[in-house]
């Protein structure tokens, strides 16, 4: 029983910041933006979080500061794509490496020191809580607010929310700041709760899962907490099994987490009217208000 | 941020801005696999590298380029070995292929390969024997287990570290015959949150001794947190695992790195051989024994010195392999052929080797 609830406590740690992090971008998708900085948002939230409990030694500020370094990203990334017009895919690349440069420059006296762990229960600290309080929130904000509906159809036809009187540039700055945040804060669990240290690079890449779960998910919020805790569970699950040499190849094992999660999400998603539905037919476009 | 200095300063010197250097001195340069932060592999070159400096200083000019993706490496050795690099450095596995066609256009630029073993006449192979530390990790986790189990992270399966696998477990079991390993192929060298999570999972799994062959200190602080005891890796970790940590295998590249580049100055130099020092040549230190009771202190010191020494070879035959065939005459230890290009467990692993 012990060793079940330390397996479990161990796939929701490598969960949570995956769905942390996919929630976020979800409300930027839906927005109509395509946001592959996630990555960057997030390392840049690992290292201010890092630091900033470092330096104040309270490890709810360097929370708060995970998150304030993730939206500081996604600000610039909103002011080049959004008031500057500049290509989504090739900003959210450039948001990607700028954020590891710049984490790593932040991050230089950082590197190898001690800092107070977030506290928790059993395992179970507060950010665990807050990412399933997060799930509901996202889906009661985009299908049952008012604001949310502004966001789907800002995200859906742009012109139109324009011509209706909708601010489409401000509604997609607050999604992107609230995406980056998320991003910042999926860091911040990384480096303040989950290891808790700093190193470069110390992502390695789980903000491309987020991004990608957010589409197998088909922009679905209860979906991407399917697909994170699929991933989470099933990283986990292979090296339990490699423990218990079952002589299962280890290369195949490593990939199993993608292919599985994949492979479930495709199946629950061919419902191709609910993805046409989901689907913010406005993703990755520019908007120009032409009048 | 270093790099991108580099790469101005290259950039400066392309643009015929060499007046400025000092032409007397020698410049060495280094291609890091990783970051100087990774508090791992990458931090001990760049200590070396440091003790370069330090003892060198006034006669050599030190270069170097981190985060270099082995893939793309051969671009960076270029650049260095055409921007006057009398020596090139390239610190990892990977940059093998890339260090020797590189080294084909230069020949009278001399290449150091870590870890490899391709050489060419103007590449030498420079490696460290580095399960022999693990021989003295494997007596201590023996000894110290309550479980009679470690759990072992590893990266990729290549030699250096299967030998390390093997050494270990021929170090335990030289104290308890019927010790176990549980290993965890993680599939990279650098991912803290995926090496913490195979901790755990281990100590979950009945292991109280983490042990580690990639190149973050997550599995340290895991079992730091966890109240379990582990190996710190490539540097000392202690600072991670205050409580956890009984000691590491340190690379010590620096002594090395000032000899070669002595014998460079000096007119010494010879190249295209393989380099493979260890604890006697101190390339292979060891972090203070720690968080262990006297007595196991005064056996980890007394297998340390009698390795030191070469009292004590850690492959010495007979070994058993997994498989039940022997391998190693008596009293000899194995050669160096065996140990560089091992591909077997020895027995008593119940894990299977990918291969």
């Amino acid at each position: 029983m012990e060793q079940f609830y330390a397996i479990a406590i161990t796939i929701v740690g490598a969960s949570t910041p995956l769905l942390i992090a996919a929630l976020g971008e979800l409300v930027v998708e839906r927005s109509g933006v395509l946001n592959l900085g996630v990555e960057g948002m997030m390392i840049v939230g690992a290292v201010t979080g890092f630091g900033a409990s470092y330096l104040t030694g309270n490890p709810y500020v360097g929370v708060l500061a995970s998150i304030i370094g993730g939206i500081m990203m996604a600000l610039l990334f909103g002011f080049l794509t959004l008031t500057l017009l500049a290509n989504q895919v090739a900003t959210g690349l450039a948001i990607t490496l700028l954020g590891i440069g710049l984490s790593a420059l932040i991050g230089e006296s950082f590197v190898g020191k001690q800092i107070e762990r977030l506290p928790s229960i059993n395992g179970l600290d507060i950010l665990i809580v807050f990412s399933f309080i997060l799930v509901g929130l996202v889906s009661w904000f985009l299908f049952r607010t008012r604001f949310g509906l502004k966001v789907r159809a800002v995200g859906d036809n742009h012109t139109s929310a324009h011509a209706m009187g909708f601010s489409v540039i401000r509604l997609r700055y607050a999604c992107v700041a609230f995406g980056g945040g998320c991003a910042g804060l999926a860091g911040g669990y990384l480096s303040i709760a989950a290891t808790p240290q700093w190193v470069e690079n110390m992502t390695a890449g789980r903000g491309w899962i987020a991004l990608a779960l957010v589409v197998f998910a088909t922009w679905l919020p209860t979906r991407v907490v399917f697909g994170a805790y699929l991933f989470g569970t099933i990283s986990i699950l292979s090296f339990v099994v490699q423990t218990m040499a079952l002589n299962v190849p280890s290369q195949l094992l490593s990939c199993t987490p993608y292919l599985a999660t994949i492979a479930a999400l495709v199946v629950i998603s061919r419902n191709k009217r609910v993805l046409r539905a989901n689907t913010p037919t406005c993703l990755g476009q520019a908007f120009v208000a032409d009048r | 941020m270093k790099k991108l200095l580099i790469s101005a300063a290259m950039a400066a010197l392309v643009l015929g801005g060499t007046q400025a250097q000092a032409a007397d001195k020698l410049k060495a340069c280094w291609i890091y696999l990783g970051a100087i932060g990774d508090m791992g592999w990458t931090f001990q070159h760049n200590e070396g590298v440091n003790q370069v400096k330090k003892e060198l200083g006034d006669k050599v000019d030190t270069v170097f380029v981190e985060n270099v993706p082995e893939a793309d490496a051969a671009g960076p050795i270029e650049r260095l070995a055409r921007d006057g690099c009398a020596i090139i450095f390239t610190t990892s596995f990977g940059f093998m292929e890339p260090t020797l066609t590189v080294a084909a256009k230069y020949p009278k630029v001399m290449f150091e390969h870590a870890t490899g073993f391709k050489s060419a006449p103007n590449v030498t192979t420079y490696n460290a024997k580095f399960h022999q530390g693990r021989y003295v990790q494997g007596q201590i986790a023996a000894k110290m287990s309550k479980t009679g189990t470690a759990g072992y992270i590893v990266s990729f399966p290549i030699p250096e570290v299967v030998a390390g696998i093997n050494s270990f477990m021929l170090g335990a079991q030289s104290i308890n015959p019927a010790f176990k390993l549980k290993i965890i192929w993680a599939n990279t060298w650098f991912d803290p949150g995926k090496e913490g999570d195979a901790a755990k999972v281990l100590i979950s799994q009945g292991a109280d001794i983490i042990v580690q062959h990639t190149d973050s200190a997550a599995p340290i602080t895991v079992a730091e947190q966890q109240g379990k005891l582990g190996f710190g890796q490539s540097s000392d970790q202690i600072k991670f695992g205050p409580h956890a940590q009984l000691t590491a295998n340190v690379d010590n590249w620096g002594p090395y790195y000032v000899r070669r580049i002595k014998e460079l100055l000096d007119g010494k130099y010879k190249s295209g051989g393989q380099s493979w020092d260890g604890m006697a040549e101190g390339t292979v230190a060891m972090a203070p024994f720690t968080n262990m009771p006297d007595d196991v202190k005064a056996m980890a010191t007394k297998t340390y010195d009698d390795i030191k020494s070469g009292k004590l070879d850690p492959f010495t035959g007979p070994i058993t392999k997994q498989d039940g065939t022997v391998i190693g005459e008596k009293g000899k230890p194995l050669a160096d052929g065996d140990i560089l290009g091992m591909n077997w467990y020895v027995k008593g692993i119940d894990d299977k080797l990918p291969q």
